[in-house]
């Protein structure tokens, strides 16, 4: 598709020349760089909750953001109206940051190498919304019919689409429809006499909306809610202080994401804020564990085809056979650090500065046999399931939280234990990674990332992995 | 298209909905306008300022609802969202406790609540930015230590909030807000910490002085060097009023309809019961002048006003909206919150914790081994089951001092323990948010460490 018959410029008349016209506009008081974000988004979501279709809501917002970038200063101004008067003075309002004479070097704009690793012909927002329905409802069937105990389910369905357009003062012009949708169930479970527990699931991606017909049903996300549910009824205190813990494939790779992927983000180190300043070519992690961000796998709720600054997404190594590799890059960071782009730069909207981001972190397999690291531990915890994380970048203290956990006792899984928070410092914990599965999986696709108020979609995933020592947060 | 002119559209959009074959319908509408200036080092680092707007309508047709937004205010943006709420309430199933408020439940505040100031708006630029570098450079002469900063702020914004509903109701307000904050890095031996302190207020001259905020979050960074983790013990736990906030904002998802009708709260079907000590008093007020918990109206055009949750330690009331009232057999609470999209949840107003009699310091001589809590991270409190277990940064105490900073240790019990086992409440209740505690000291909780 050429820029002619993208998004913008179909529905709205935007030209080339409009947006040279509004980048001079914004560098008319001596500015070194400007960009443009364009966006469209369109929303759904629907809610089930006790069998009834409670909810359903839909909308559109749009808008443009100007960014204008004078040494290491930015301006940014942005707004609702695609009006030619309302840019331009977004424009006229980000070029403030700057005070001296336009610097009068033009570039002209130029569309970059194009690739689709969403071939989503008709985008689930774009179907009929009953069909939507009819998957949720299945869900909840599916999860009530799982075990008598259930007695609560909620089921939320929501999906977007999402029509972007970058140009860039250096002369970068890209557009991208970005599709994306997700299923999360809920389900409450309670014994007779006992207190509830809940159980959580869910996915989607980048896809048609029948990948939840053939890949990943309503049934099979209802299945594990329910599950998870019912196994925390028979739960005990988790224990207390320094274990062994081994992390199942998948969702607990959020570990990385917090233990490694913030610190790497090339604003904090530009600053020098993160326990990972300065620290590349160093030993932060054990040589079993190799990491990287890649934002160009197929249909991955993290994955785009060019980031939020018009730069290609690509797989970026952060950590090599244990050695600290790279920094997760913007444009703002790479500009002062000097350092190439690594398609990093992401926002959550038009109202938003972009900065650097994770896309899909994880961690390569190993070579071990998952059955075997189980094995090998006398006495610890296993975590098959996690509810999230945080970190502080500067002293490198992260946490997640475990929600659905079981105890090691001689090399055997034997019993559920209740939601405990794991705690550990980012550039130490990983050197105990003392065996890597050959097991790696990604999540099923619900990641959200939140960082200085902008939300994010990605994903993360991990093989099963041994650490030999980190401190569980539980009471017994 | 000024504010003034907002009112006309909510009218005019619930008159399109009613003539659509919506049997009942509501509009909100909010206009803001945002502006945030950061300096790092002493040098300008971002400066933003822009404004949005956006509709949202809620739609019934008998007992079904459906529920659309749009940025999009023009007459074509709004015919779209109309015709759009109306398609999806077609698809939803009809819901017996679905509806509007009654007409005697709407209502507005009389009293002027002072959400409003002009002198935000009239700022100008310059002054915002030397309050932010003010900040910062107070935090970065305070001691050598503090020889890195993430930055110092100024943000401030204007927004107003319209709502019209087919029984009657149309209101509006509008509220303007500003901070100031800081957040030094302290490094010492190459370890480095950082932490942040803040100001904020409806109006300007309500902010506390920049050199205040700076030094504040300097003395917090810099207490936090050297932090160790200890062993794995059962102490009493101190939380400031900084953590303490985040208790109560665990016990709001606790006590919010949602989760009482779902049963998916470790209150649900307590009301009348002794759930805490019975020092413990929690109160949700609306309607506390310049506050920024405080609003005329909720979000669904009932009037706010003063609900006592916990009242010395017997649970007395949830925090309902409409719908969830008329499922719980209940009124309103007048405590509906929504945003643009969706329909309307559950918010608070200003929900704080009332003040006890001691002084942080007496409470602080009377622990003899103990941990004073002055960051937690992580989200690892189930208000299902009330399952605690967050991440912890402080100072230990022993014999009533503090000995040395504490880190990188998990604090867990129940909330059902936390509540029944609290042992000290300050005197020291400031209103720095919409929820807001003193110091408050549990008896014993498991600190996990080495």
């Amino acid at each position: 598709m050429s820029f002619s018959d993208s998004f913008f410029a179909a529905k709205f008349g935007i030209s080339r020349g409009d947006l040279e016209n509004y980048l001079s506009e914004a560098l008319s008081r001596g500015g070194d760089y400007a960009d443009l974000y364009f966006e469209y988004l369109a929303t759904s979501s629907l809610s089930i909750d006790e069998s009834i279709v409670k909810s359903a809501t839909q909308g559109v917002s749009l808008g443009v953001g100007v960014r204008v970038i004078s040494g290491e200063r930015t301006g940014y101004a942005y707004s609702d109206d695609l009006s030619p008067e309302k840019i331009k003075h977004a424009a006229q309002v980000a070029a403030m940051i700057a005070s001296g004479p336009a610097k009068v070097e033009k570039t002209p704009l130029q569309e970059g190498a194009k690739r689709n690793l969403y071939p989503v012909v008709t985008a689930p927002s774009e179907t009929a919304f009953k069909a939507r329905v009819e998957l949720a409802q299945r869900a909840e069937r599916a999860a009530r019919a799982y075990d008598s105990r259930i007695f609560q389910v909620q089921v939320v369905y929501a999906d977007n689409l999402r029509h972007v357009l970058v140009a860039t003062s250096d002369g970068s012009l890209s557009f991208d429809r970005q599709p994306l949708a997700r299923m999360s169930v809920f389900a409450l479970a309670r014994d007779k006499e006992g207190a509830p527990q809940q159980g959580h699931a869910g996915g989607g991606g980048r896809y048609e909306l029948d990948w939840f017909q053939n890949e990943r049903t309503p049934e099979y996300f209802a299945g594990e809610a329910a599950r998870q549910a019912i196994v925390q009824l028979g739960a005990t205190d988790a224990p207390a202080g320094e274990q062994i813990v081994v992390l199942g494939p998948g969702w607990p790779g959020v570990l990385l994401h917090e233990a490694v992927g913030h610190g790497l983000e090339a604003d904090f180190n530009r600053k020098g804020v993160s326990a990972f300043s300065g620290r590349i070519g160093q030993q932060v992690a054990s040589p079993l564990c190799t990491v990287v961000d890649d934002g160009t796998i197929g249909g991955r709720r993290g994955s785009l085809n060019v980031d939020d600054e018009g730069n290609q997404t690509q797989r970026n190594v952060l950590i090599e056979n244990g050695i600290l590799r790279g920094y997760l890059q913007d444009k703002l960071s790479s500009r002062i650090l000097g350092s190439p782009a690594t398609g990093s730069g992401r926002r959550e909207s038009y109202e938003h500065i972009p900065m650097p981001r994770m896309t899909n972190t994880f961690m390569l397999a190993g070579e071990s046999d998952p059955a075997d690291i189980i094995r090998s531990v006398p006495r610890g915890l296993y975590c098959a399931n996690f509810a999230g994380g945080q970190v502080d970048i500067t002293s490198g203290n992260f946490v997640f939280s475990a929600s659905e956990s079981y105890l090691i006792e001689d090399g055997k899984l034997t019993r559920p234990v209740r939601n405990a928070t794991l705690i550990g410092n980012g550039p130490e914990a990983m050197k105990y990674v003392s065996m890597v599965g050959n097991d790696l999986k990604l999540d099923e696709g619900i990641g959200v990332c939140g960082k200085e108020g902008q939300s994010v979609p990605v994903g993360v995933g991990i093989p099963t992995v041994r650490i030999d020592r980190m401190t569980v947060g539980g009471t017994a | 298209m000024n504010f003034d002119a907002l009112p006309e559209i909510a009218q005019s959009t619930i008159k399109q909905a009613l003539a659509a074959g919506a049997t009942d319908a509501e509009c909100t509408i909010s206009d803001g306008a945002e502006f945030s200036a950061n300096v790092r080092m002493g040098e300008l680092e971002t400066l933003k300022e822009a404004g949005s707007r956006g509709a949202g309508l809620r739609v019934l047709i008998g007992r079904r609802m459906g529920s659309s937004y749009t940025s999009d205010l023009t007459a074509e943006g709004i015919r779209v969202m109309v015709q759009s709420a109306i398609d999806l309430a077609a698809l939803t199933t009809e819901d017996p406790h679905a509806s509007l408020p009654d007409a005697d439940e709407l209502g507005s505040l009389e009293t002027d609540l002072g959400l409003y100031s002009e002198d935000v708006a009239a700022l100008d630029t310059d002054r915002k930015i030397d309050a932010a570098k003010r900040a910062e450079a107070a935090a970065l002469a305070f001691d050598p230590r503090i020889s890195n900063s993430e930055g110092g702020s100024f943000d401030s914004n204007i927004s107003g909030r319209v709502f019209a509903n087919s029984r009657g109701f149309m209101g509006s307000y509008r509220s303007s807000y500003c901070s100031i904050s800081a957040v030094p890095v302290a490094i010492l031996d190459g370890a480095m910490e950082r932490d942040y302190w803040f100001t904020s207020a409806r109006y300007f001259k309500g902010l506390e002085d920049p050199e205040y905020v700076g030094r504040t979050a300097a003395q917090r960074a810099l207490r936090r060097l050297g932090a160790v983790k200890v062993d794995t013990q059962k102490v009493p736990i101190i939380f400031e009023p900084r953590t303490a906030r985040s208790l109560l904002g665990n016990l709001f998802e606790a006590v919010e309809g949602r989760s009482i009708y779902r049963e998916a709260s470790f209150l649900a079907g307590k009301l009348g019961e002794k759930i805490a000590d019975e020092r413990f008093t929690l109160i949700d007020d609306g309607t506390i002048p310049h506050l920024f918990g405080s609003q005329p109206f909720d979000d669904e055009g009932v009037p706010t006003r003063r609900t006592p949750v916990i009242e010395k330690g017997v649970l007395k009331n949830y925090l309902l909206n409409t719908y969830t009232g008329r499922k719980l057999g209940m009124k309103t609470t007048g405590n509906a919150s929504r945003g643009i999209t969706g329909n309307a949840g559950i918010g608070h107003g200003n929900f704080y914790l009332e003040a006890g009699d001691k002084s942080p310091d007496a409470i602080l001589r009377g622990v003899k081994n103990g941990f004073f809590v002055t960051e937690l991270i992580g989200s690892g409190v189930n208000t299902v089951t009330g399952d605690y277990s967050r991440g912890a940064v402080g100072l230990w105490i022993r014999d009533g001092e503090f000995a040395f900073p504490v880190s990188e240790v998990t604090i867990a019990s129940t909330l059902q323990e936390m509540l029944m086992g609290i042992a000290e409440i300050g005197n020291d209740l400031e209103f720095r948010g919409s929820v807001s505690a003193p110091t408050v000291m549990i008896g014993e909780m498991t600190v996990a460490g080495r």
